[in-house]
């Protein structure tokens, strides 16, 4: 048996070694926060956020039109995803606890595993191939596919979270099922539901790769569904890979402003909890 | 003596009328619940079309060149057809496992440190970096390590492992920056917290009366960790790892932009490949032709299925986790 002074050495050193691991997880995200803020911060300016990107060589320029591009898509997105992810959350809730209820929560936790890419090729297939061209629709239904089962399994959860007592109380009155769902559970579950479909579209904002072959990308204005659209992810994407200086450039700042805008989407949802709780 | 019990069963008919009647006042809940229902069938649906179209698109281009050729083949010759997915294989494998390696110990000794060691002001502070980095969207990984990371390997990190350790292949070779350590690395920054925040889900259902028995009994506080903590939580943990493998197999733009983009099998870390997301990434809205279409969706279709199959597993080992490890043996 060791000495209890070597056995508390082994206790200290453990526990250094795991306090050093939330320094090791730290370092990489200061880093980058740094860098995209000092780097990104010169090139942000009014134009930016407004002009159409500038060619080769040009100065000025910005990314105006993949800013509203990824709204855009994103928009399309959550037309055809919240309906159905947070309808499918309100079933698993609901009338969940069947052998099909379990099949189908069990489905939509494994398809929040599937890569985004894999997704991108699916919405390729079933939008970009019909209709013969790169489309903003196509993105749309591309970041639609990944936000269903994520939606569905956090809109679950936040259903579930509403006491019991509120729907018996609301049944014992004689109130209709489908009122007692609709006008008492999800009316107290609201502020959670918000909270959900905020941060799925703060996640849906930050994709790239289900776009490349599905929006594509556009250097000028587009507000055509059926057109390529240009998206700040692509774009970080393609100024980040290419040769140029002031490119590299415009990537960080164009980071810096997708950076935002998830962030605020995520900070939103997280207010909106925050609300509900109080 | 039939026709007479026959008649009896008529005449009791419309007796059981008013009894269904009440259910005509349920229409709006009938409605209600099919109405959820197909919305719940949704997600099945969905399910189907994602294998559906990846069979379409995929499927002819994998039975031209034949299932154990497409996977063992190592040439990618797009201008003579020739498509063999080794090389992005190889290198899935090889950045998924630098990331597992690096990421594992780190994310496990966070998750400890956060539930058995630290005061809970500390875990609520932490808790709100470590969901920062699962929010940042992975082209900004891939933006920092293609002008932070790889610099910084390229000097002084490459020369220095070669240096102590080239003496083992995987250290070999001219320090090019951009490579399967670069991808691993980034992979490993990006699936930590995926890893750390299950298993600190995994570890938060540990009894505290095990915890309490070992330290009751005079172990230190790691001690009661490695006694009584670990191997109850170990498949639980494990289910964590392969959750966070399974991002890295499937992460696409951040290894896209370090990994080399080489369709070559290398041994060294140090040097420049090509990983299954990376490859469909680049070549696929500039694909020639139906056949490299239909191989790299062929790509895909393999990705999926390998994600599919590790997060079944996955998912089973964090269940049967949260219910206990007797439930495991069993």
């Amino acid at each position: 048996m060791n000495s209890l002074a070597a056995r508390r050495a082994v206790n200290w050193i453990m526990t250094g070694l795991c306090a050093l691991a939330l320094a090791v997880a730290l370092v990489p995200l200061v880093s980058l926060l740094w860098l995209v803020i000092s780097r990104g911060f010169a090139g942000l300016s009014w134009s930016f956020f407004t002009a159409i990107p500038a060619p080769v060589g040009e100065t000025g320029g910005g990314v105006g039109n993949a800013i509203a591009g990824t709204l855009y898509i994103v928009g399309i997105a959550c037309a055809i995803g919240v309906p159905l992810g947070v309808g499918a959350g309100v079933y698993l809730a609901e009338r969940g606890d069947t052998r099909l209820g379990d099949a189908i929560r069990f489905i939509a936790e494994v398809l929040s595993g599937v890569p985004s890419i894999v997704v991108g090729i699916v919405a390729y297939g079933l939008v970009v191939i019909p209709m013969r061209r790169f489309s903003a629709l196509a993105g749309g239904v591309a970041l639609a596919v990944l936000m269903v089962p994520t939606l569905a399994r956090s809109t679950e959860e936040l259903v579930r979270l509403v006491p019991h007592a509120l729907r018996e109380a609301s049944l014992a009155l004689g109130v209709p099922q489908w009122r007692t769902s609709l006008r008492v559970v999800l009316r107290t579950a609201l502020g959670g539901i918000m909270t959900a479909i905020l941060l799925s579209v703060a996640r849906a904002s930050g994709e790239t790769a289900p776009l490349l072959f599905t929006s594509l990308n556009n250097q000028y204005w587009n507000w055509r569904a059926d057109q390529p659209t240009a998206s700040l992810t692509v774009q970080i994407f393609n100024y980040a890979v290419s040769p140029y200086n002031e490119w590299h450039d415009k990537a960080w700042t164009s980071a810096l402003i997708l950076l935002l805008l998830v962030g605020s989407l995520a900070l939103a949802g997280r207010l909106v909890a925050r609300r509900r709780v109080r | 003596m039939q026709t007479a019990s026959e008649i009896v069963t008529a005449a009791r008919e419309p007796e059981r009328a008013p009894e269904s009647a009440p259910a005509r006042v349920n229409v709006p809940d009938r409605v209600w619940s099919g109405g959820l229902l197909l919305l719940g069938l949704a997600v099945l649906v969905v399910a189907a079309i994602i294998v559906a179209e990846l069979v379409h698109i995929g499927g002819p281009a994998i039975l031209h060149t034949g299932v154990v050729a497409f996977v063992r083949n190592s040439v990618w010759d797009v201008t003579r057809d020739v498509f063999g997915a080794l090389p992005f294989i190889y290198g899935t494998l090889v950045t998924s496992a630098v990331a597992l390696v690096l990421a594992l110990p780190v994310s496990v000794g966070l998750a400890l440190f956060l539930t058995e060691m630290a005061p809970p002001s500390v875990r609520s502070i932490v808790s709100f970096p470590i969901s920062l980095l699962a929010g940042i969207p992975s082209v900004v990984y891939g933006l920092w390590g293609l002008f932070v990371l790889v610099p910084l390997l390229r000097r002084p990190v490459e020369p220095l492992l070669a240096k102590t350790l080239g003496f083992l292949p995987l250290f070999q070779g001219p320090p090019i920056g951009l490579g399967y350590l670069a991808a691993g690395i980034v992979l490993a920054i990006m699936i930590l917290p995926t890893i750390t925040s299950i298993a600190i889900e995994v570890l938060q259902t540990v009894p505290g009366t095990l915890r309490e028995g070992a330290l009751a009994l005079g172990a230190t506080r790691w001690e009661a960790i490695r006694v009584s903590v670990l191997p109850y939580a170990r498949a639980g943990i494990v289910g964590a790892t392969m959750l966070g493998l399974g991002r890295a197999l499937g992460e696409t733009m951040a290894v896209t932009m370090v990994i080399g983009n080489s369709p070559t099998i290398r041994a060294s870390l140090f040097s420049p490949g090509y990983s299954l997301p990376a490859v469909i990434a680049n070549e696929f809205a500039e694909a020639s032709g139906d056949l490299h279409t239909g191989a790299l969706a062929a790509l895909a279709l393999l990705l999926f299925a390998v994600t599919v199959v590790l997060n079944i597993a996955a998912r089973l080992l964090v269940r049967m986790s949260r219910r206990g490890p007797t439930r495991v043996a069993a």
